[in-house]
């Protein structure tokens, strides 16, 4: 079914997808409540379409970006793509591992050293330990944490935790890199290392999808783009002109 | 890194959850041992004792029973044996199920953002708790030796009797775990079905203290029951488990983890939306 000589092999197919949160009425916080309500006849459920009929071709080696307002379903489509959310409608199909870059701190225990986290992180990112060990050293080179990586995570401040895991993340040229809004953290310098990083990836064997608000690091670093608009895709293709699109759509951006 | 070019995932085609469950646990059997490795470093790195906590607990529990209790029940022979034998089974089984519930929450900041299998971290639960229950032998074998009591062959049995506690605990874990994901009301009450539990258990008190026209339904109902004696036969009576509790405990605990682990598969694809 797919050639993989062929430079624009799809390795991320979205084909109608949707998403529906069924939220209660009235949040039942607790199992007594529960069972009241139950006996009371009384429980509702209202439901949310957090994604409505998306449809999205990725191919390998690109970078992907995703723009949209709060709450367009952005953060959504990165769950149905990292296999967290199952999707209530559609298909998604995956060619290859998913690595989300995770949020700062999830997957880091603060007792243990950052030799003993990358290890701890590496084996959530579904890596075989010896491959972790191998990989170590570079880790640690890229994260610049010097010294510290022997002293407990709970010493860190939070720019060494994002240099820990954004190196942990992407050190492997994983098959399919997520970010979501997490280039934001740490310092300049190491910003610019980061995207230095990704642009490496581009053309080569790692795709990436990217959730961000900032236009400069789109327009930087994606090649085409999606615009998300109350979980329905409302536009996709070169950056440039998703993002022209999108800001004429602000409001206030043609006073 | 060339095997996993080959991983496909398609949400329209997915086997069972329960077996893709299972290979998932087989495949992230790294990430269990990682957990472990987690849950007893941590617990130790910031105290001067260390391990020797894990010895110290039961000891202590064994030492404040049987003072309390000695009065009473002077007619067991080798009293602070007894206890303790009932006890490090009962302390595993209610440490276990309980830090599945706190490790799903901890574990719940990365199901909400990737996927690995939802099940380890009540493995990695269980895999703490024996490594634990492991440790806490010394002490016993010491109070074994110190009071005179015959130490026999006998004892090799235990570690097929960790591994059925190990499989019930787990199973019963997977059950409170998935319901404490909804209500989170559930690990209070759980504490409560706790102590209430072990005090219907006999593990401070001898069996005669029940009278005998209940007796035999009184234990033989609860589960636990069959645990501590299969404990308790090769460690203070030095002989091997009657063959009628034996299978009458296994027979509880496949049962037990068949059900948690469908349950909780069944349940687990919508854990990302409540947690």
């Amino acid at each position: 079914m797919i050639d993989s000589n062929k430079p624009s092999e799809d390795v991320i197919r979205i084909e109608g997808v949707s998403v529906l949160y069924r939220k209660p009425g009235e949040r039942i916080r607790t199992f007594k409540e529960y069972a009241i309500r139950i006996l009371q006849r009384r429980i509702q459920f209202k439901e949310f379409r957090a994604l409505n009929d998306v449809n999205l071709q990725i191919q390998k080696g690109e970078i992907f970006g995703i723009v949209g307002n709060n709450g367009a379903g952005k953060s959504t489509l990165l769950k149905v793509v990292s296999r967290v959310l199952i999707p209530t409608e559609g298909r998604v199909w995956i060619k290859g591992v998913v690595t989300p870059l995770l949020e700062l701190g999830a997957g880091f225990h603060p007792e243990l050293t950052g030799r003993e986290n990358i290890m701890l992180n590496g084996t959530i990112l579904g890596h075989p330990r010896r491959e972790i060990e191998e990989h170590m050293d570079e880790i640690i080179e890229f994260s610049e944490l010097g010294d510290f990586i022997d002293s407990p995570l709970r010493t860190y401040s939070s720019g060494m935790y994002a240099r820990l895991g954004f190196a942990a993340a992407t050190t492997w040229e994983p098959d399919i890199l997520l970010l979501d809004e997490v280039l934001s953290v740490g310092d300049e310098s190491f910003r610019r290392k980061c995207e230095a990083r990704m642009r490496g990836f581009r053309n080569g064997k790692t795709t990436s999808i990217m959730v961000s608000h900032s236009m400069e690091s789109v327009m930087n670093l994606c090649q085409r783009v999606a615009w998300l608009d109350h979980g329905t895709v409302r536009a996709v293709g070169p950056a440039a002109d998703i993002v022209a699109e999108y800001r004429k759509a602000q409001p206030g951006a043609g006073a | 890194m060339k095997t996993s070019e080959e991983f496909i995932y398609d949400s329209a085609r997915r086997g069972p959850v329960a077996l893709e469950e299972l290979r998932g646990i087989f495949r992230y059997r790294d990430l269990i041992f990682q957990l472990i490795r987690k849950d007893i470093v941590a617990r130790y790195k910031r105290s001067v004792l260390g391990v020797a906590w894990t010895m110290l607990q039961p000891l202590g529990m064994m030492v404040i029973l049987s003072v309390v209790f000695s009065t009473l029940f002077s007619q067991v022979k080798g009293y602070p044996a007894y206890i303790l034998s009932g006890l490090i089974a009962w302390t595993f089984f209610s440490q276990a199920t309980s830090a599945m519930m706190t490790q799903i929450v901890w574990g719940g900041a990365l199901l909400r953002q990737i996927y690995v299998p939802r099940t380890s971290f009540a493995v990695s639960s269980i895999g703490t708790g024996l490594t634990n229950l492991g440790i806490s032998f010394i002490p016993l074998v010491l109070i074994v030796l110190i009071i005179g009591l015959p130490l026999r062959w006998s004892i090799l049995f235990v570690p097929v009797s960790m591994l059925l506690l190990g499989a019930f605990a787990l199973g019963v874990g997977l059950i409170i775990s998935t319901m404490s994901i909804y209500f989170p009301d559930v690990a209070d009450m759980y504490n409560l079905v706790l102590t209430g539990w072990m005090y219907l258990t006999p593990i401070v008190y001898p069996e005669t203290l029940i009278p005998e026209a209940y007796r035999y339904w009184f234990f033989h109902l609860n589960p636990m029951y069959y645990y501590v004696k299969i404990f308790r036969a090769p460690i203070f009576e030095g002989v091997l488990p009657d063959g009628d509790i034996l299978i009458v405990a296994t027979l509880i605990s496949v049962t037990t983890l068949i059900i948690g682990w469908l349950f909780f598969s069944k349940r687990s694809d919508e854990f990302a939306y409540h947690l």
